[in-house]
Parts: C-alpha cells; structure tokens; sequence
C-alpha cells in the first residue's frame, strides 16, 4: 500500500488575542508596548522575577495537536460546529495561514477552494474573470484556454459573456464561479463549505461534478455544515471539537454521532448563526412535548410540537417556510409549508421577529433518531435548505406495536402509521394453514 | 510533487523557482490592474499622458518662469523637468501601489495561497506600463526640441529602469509589511512621498548643490532615483556626460534597498493573513 498523499501530524495553531486578533494596531501602541517590555525587562533582571506574558494577551488554541491521514482517492469530510477549528485547518492545508506546531506532508498538486469567486473583480467581463480567477485557482493561461468553452457551458452564461460581472444576478455570478472551480485538475481538492451558495439545483449539480471529481480517483477534503452532502461525498470523516480531534472513521457513523451528540440532543433547543444576511433568517427552533417542556426526547405517543422563531429582514411575499422531517441519515421522510395551512402568506410577509410552532402526531415516528431541516422556497422553485439539522429522539415508551418487543423497531418501514387491527375470528373448522405459536 | 508545511523559520530564502511557476498569475494580476485602471474612464489610458504632462505645464511655470530655476547646462527646461518627472511618478506610484497592494488584494491573501511578493511586484510592473506611455510624449519633446540621445544614454537605460524599479519595489515591499500591521502607514505614506520629490533633483539640476557637497552626496547615495535622473539627463538630453560612480552606486544603494524589503517582507508574510 502507497502511503498516503496528505499526512496531518499534530498540527496546532495558537492565535494571540489581543495581538493578532486586533487588526491594525497603531505604531505609537506598539512603540508603547516595546518601551513596557523593555522597562519590564530591566525589572525583572533586577527582581529576577519569571517572565510574564506581554500585557493582556491570551493566547487561543484555534486546533491542538491534531493529527490524520488521507490516502490517495479518497473523499474526507471535515465536520464541527462554528469555530471547532474546520476553516483553520483548511487555511493552514492551503498554506494561508503556518500552523505553530506540527507537520503535514502533502503529495501532490494542491488547489483550495475557500470562497467561490476569489478575485473576482466586478468592473470586468465574464469572460475576463474566468481568466483571472482561474489563474488565482492555479490554472495556467494554455489550461483555462483548453477548458474556457466548457467552464461557460457549465455556468450557463454563453450570453452575457462580455458584460461586466457586477451586472450579473448572484445566481449567474455564483454559477460561474463555480464554473470555474469545478474545472481544476489538482491531484488533492480542498473546499469549504462554498456549497452553502447558489440555489438547491445548482448545489445538486455542484455537489454531482465534485462526486466526479472523486470517482476520478482525486482525493478531496470537504468542509460543510450539510450533513447530507458530507455522507455523499465523503468515504470518512473526521470531527473536530475546540479544536481538538473528536473522531474519525466512516462518514455516515461519524455524522450521526456528531448530529446526535450528548447535549445537542437532550436540550431540544437549536440556535442558528447565519454569517450571512438573508432576507428570512431562523433564529431558534425547539421541540416541546405535551406537558410543554423544551426537550429532545418524546414518548412515542405523545406529539411533538415544533416552536420556530425567525426574523423577516424586509416586508417580502412570495416566500414559503418549510419545515421537514428526516430520517437520521437526513433521508426526507415527510414536509410541511405553512403556506399549506395560511395561504395568505404567499402574499405578504412582515418584517420582524416572528414564531410559529407545528405539530407532529403522536404515534406516527418509530422509535428512533430523527432530524428536522429548515428551509425556504420562494415562487421561482428556488430552495434554501438550512445546513443545520436539529436531532431529536423517539423512544419506545408508548410505542403502539407490540411487536417491536419481539422483533425490534426496525422492520416495516420508515414510519408506523397506526392502523385499526382487529381481533382475528375463526373462518372455517379446519383451517389450520398458518401453524401459530401457542402463547402462555 | 511532494511539500511540507511546518511552523517557519526565521530565516527565509525565496523561492525563486515557485515565483517562476507562478509567472501566469503575475501577468494576469498585472493586466487585471491595467485593466480595470482605465475602465470606466473617458479618457482611457491617456490619462497615462495627461498627468506627467499637465503636472510638467504647471512645473514649468511655477519653477522656471516664476522662480527662474533653470537646467543650469542649457536643456531646454519643459523636455529636463518631464524626464525627471516620468521617473519620479515611477517610483512614486510604484510606492504607492505596492504598499497598499496587500491591504487592496486582501481577500485574495485570505483565500488562496500563491507567493505573496507577485501582489507588489505587480504594482511595480504596471508602473512601467504608464511610464513607456508617457515616454511617447518625450520622444515627442525631443524631436521638437531638436534634442538627441547620446548612444552611451540609450545603452545604460536598462540600468537605469533597474535602478527604478528595484528602488521602488524595495522600499514598496517595506511600506506593504508595515502598512499591513501599522494604519500609520496609510497616513504617513502621502507625506514621507512629497518630502523627498524635494530632495530628489526632479525640478532642479543636482547641480545646485554644487556648493554643498555633504548634501548633493547625501542624496546621490541614499536616493538612487536621484542618481537615475542626473544620468538619464546626461545621457539622453544630450549635455553633459553620463557618470558611472554616480550610476554604481545607485546600483548598489537600489539592491540594497531591495534586499532589505525583500528580507523585512519574506520575515512577515506568512502572518499576513492572519493580520490582514
């Protein structure tokens, strides 16, 4: 066996807040400081004092000691809440940004893809940004040349080739941005989280063309909030957790037990950080049980509200909130609009902060784990899934089915619809065809 | 092809080989810098022209017709002042841009990686785009003052753009380190530029300063860009005879400008976009 093409060993990275993270310090503070430092110094010699930190720094662990290995081919997934360490460690792969401890070997032709669009510069054509930012991307001229006709075919944007990109709608901006991406050739692939753009279509069609990308025996590393598209891609995962290596192993058990671990699944209450501004945005969902406690885990008779909040930026219509629940392998099992219900809001939306709860029946969900996605639609067909799931669990207090004491909850189906089963009664003497168990 | 990330050392050399694979992005960030300059401009690249020119027009009145500063060697003044300014916008510019190149081309620094020095050599670069324009206006002096170019000028020209540049470039790589951790720098730049187009023989001969040797050797050494326009003078306009201890040592002073901007920046740049 070839060793493998990426080796991570113990990579840390220590941001120093107070420095670093402040970013333009003004020469007469740093001249200050020095003069501190030195005064300091001369103290020190004197008192022979140990030697303190420079004044109001901490330092930050963005990742500590974290260590992995990718082979050749293979699709890695890089999962973790905010600020778990996931762009950081794509940024030092990417060489942004030199890690303070530790060594990675890379074997082969690197290309990052950080951001969709990187460089592109808005007075310019699209046909002059395909060339500047493949060329940022790492293509040379004779390569983007070869592929330009394919990349513009790819974006759909044959027609507006030579108009300046700022007069481009987001979508065609985005498409080709991607376009451009899409078409490198790099043995290794890293990318983060560029598919939380562009409309459900084109991430379906992206996310296709990176799943070639694979199949072609190039090896990827993909950071995403999106679950769903972490288990398509990726072979293996890894989760990262303040900056420390939780797990790692195949990707559908190391999604699981990220979307279902401890207190993320027991508190019932999700809040969303969105970094970018949208027109509706979810603020908080929560799921409440009949005696209207805030939990993650229901009897399984018992229904399952689901409460809501979200903010509307501006007055808008044409616009419809959709809440859906997923198997644990974010398989859709059923979705609700509440336009379904209160068809006037198609009209007319209002901005501000609003709530609104749903209600799942008891005794539908088989015991087990399930995930409720959030998203919006607008007329166009266009969709938003939000990337974060919210896990919940159903457990087999009150479950209808008997059976599931014999044979376990598994069998029959994605849900257990209760149907009216009724008493057996005797047809005939002698009709013995089903030999049954005597029960005590 | 196999590479190692690690922690940096203190000491850096630069890779020359990797800015070589990265010669396409270099020229197309060059272009896109051309390019997008001119854009929505009505005048174009014109505008390359028009200011050397019109900055020469009013120069001319002021320091020649008012204040009877003269070329001192029987140049005619307007063709002796705009040679020096089409060097000293050069070095100006190039100063300009590439210490503010890092702070304009952040979100490319933040998001992909390539060898950070192509970002100020680009602005030195498009520098010599303006100044071969602008040079057709002093082709065009030239010929309607009957002036002509010694062989030896046109021989040490190379030289002296090298001169230009590395001087630029080497002070442009110093102001982009510290313009990315100091805002001063933004504040300062401006100023610290016009300070030394006064001391830098752009309106007046080094001769001059004839009677004040300390000073006219001062600014010979320390500033090589004033080096570079006594020669390109003596050279090109035809009077006076090219001096080549005074063109040595703007060699030198250049490269050692150059190294200590390429020394301070190579020791910063990998924190840039951390700073940035």
């Amino acid at each position: 066996m070839s060793r493998p093409i990426i080796e991570v060993s113990g990579i840390s990275k220590c941001y120093r807040i107070g420095a670093a993270r402040e970013p333009y310090l003004s020469l007469r503070d740093e001249l200050a400081r020095k003069a501190r430092r030195a005064s300091s110094a001369l103290f020190r010699i004197v008192s022979k004092e140990p030697n303190p930190r420079p004044g109001g720094q901490t330092d930050f662990w963005a990742l500590n000691d974290v260590s992995f290995s990718v082979r050749e081919g293979e699709a890695l997934g890089i999962i973790g809440r905010n600020g778990a360490g996931k762009s950081t460690m794509l940024k030092i792969l990417s060489q942004i940004t030199p890690p303070t401890k530790g060594r990675i070997t890379m074997r082969g032709r690197v290309a990052s893809l950080l951001e969709v669009g990187t460089g592109f510069h808005p007075e310019l054509t699209g046909r002059e940004n395909v060339f500047l930012n493949g060329a940022v991307l790492g293509m040379t001229r004779a390569e983007i040349r070869r592929k330009f006709d394919e990349i513009v075919a790819f974006a759909e944007v044959e027609k507006f080739l030579d108009t300046p990109v700022k007069r481009y709608s987001s979508g065609m901006y985005v498409r080709l941005a991607f376009a451009v991406a899409a078409h490198l050739e790099p043995e290794i692939l890293l990318v983060d989280e560029v598919l939380a753009v562009g409309d459900a279509a084109f991430q379906k069609k992206c996310l296709g063309k990176m799943g070639n990308v694979a199949k072609e025996g190039r090896t990827i590393l993909f950071v995403s909030h999106n679950m769903g598209a972490v288990k398509r891609l990726c072979q293996r995962a890894i989760w990262l957790d303040r900056g420390e290596l939780k797990k790692s192993g195949d990707s559908d058990s190391i999604c699981e037990a990220y979307l279902f671990s401890g207190q993320n699944m027991k508190s019932g209450r999700h809040l969303f950080h969105d970094k970018k501004k949208h027109l509706v945005e979810y603020i908080k969902a929560e799921t409440v049980n009949p005696k209207g406690e805030t939990t993650g885990i229901f009897r399984a008779d018992e229904p399952i509200r689901f409460r809501i909040a979200y903010r509307v930026n501006r007055n808008i219509g044409g616009v419809t909130l959709v809440l859906n629940i997923c198997t644990s392998d974010t398989a859709s099992l059923w979705a609700v609009s509440d336009i379904d219900v209160f068809a006037d809001l198609i009209a007319r939306r209002e901005a501000g902060e609003w709530s609104y709860e749903c209600v799942a029946p008891g005794n539908v969900l088989k015991p087990g784990r399930y995930l409720a996605a959030l998203g919006a639609g607008n007329l166009n067909g266009e969709f938003y899934h939000h990337p974060d799931l919210f896990p919940f669990e159903v457990t087999t207090e009150g479950y209808w089915r008997e059976s599931h004491k014999y044979f376990g909850v598994g069998g029959g189906g994605p849900v257990a619809v209760p149907m009216r089963v009724e008493r057996p009664v005797p047809i005939g003497r002698n009709d013995d065809r089903i030999a049954g168990r005597d029960l005590p | 092809m196999e590479f190692v990330i690690a922690p940096p050392r203190r000491w850096l050399s630069v890779d020359w080989r990797e800015l070589w694979r990265y010669r396409d992005l270099f020229l197309v960030l060059a272009w896109r810098d051309v390019a997008v300059r001119y854009k929505q401009t009505a005048l174009g690249i014109a505008w390359a022209v028009f200011q050397p020119f019109v900055t020469m027009i009013v120069f001319t009145l002021i320091f020649n017709r008012m204040a009877n500063i003269t070329s001192g060697d029987g140049t005619p003044y307007p063709i002796f002042l705009y040679l020096g300014l089409l060097f000293w916008q050069y070095y100006s510019g190039t100063l300009t841009n590439a210490s503010n190149s890092m702070i304009s081309n952040a979100s490319l620094i933040q998001k992909v990686y390539f060898p950070r020095l192509i970002v100020p050599a680009t602005a030195a670069t498009t520098g010599l785009i303006d100044l071969a324009i602008s040079a057709i206006i002093l082709v065009g002096m030239m010929i309607y003052y009957g002036v002509m170019p010694q062989w030896v000028g046109v021989l040490i020209l190379p030289a002296l753009l090298g001169c230009a540049v590395l001087s630029a470039l080497g002070m442009g790589l110093l102001m982009a380190s510290l313009n990315i951790k100091y805002q001063d720098v933004r504040f300062a730049l401006p100023f610290f530029i016009q300070s030394i187009l006064y001391v830098t023989p752009v309106i007046y001969p080094v001769k001059m300063l004839d009677n004040h040797p300390v000073v006219k050797n001062l600014m010979l050494w320390l500033n090589p860009i004033s080096g570079v326009i006594t020669n390109a003078r003596a050279g090109l306009l035809g009077q006076g005879t090219v001096d080549f201890g005074v063109l040595g040592i703007s060699l030198l002073m250049s490269m050692v400008y150059f190294a200590c901007g390429l020394y301070y920046f190579r020791s910063t740049e990998r924190y840039f976009a951390d700073i940035v």
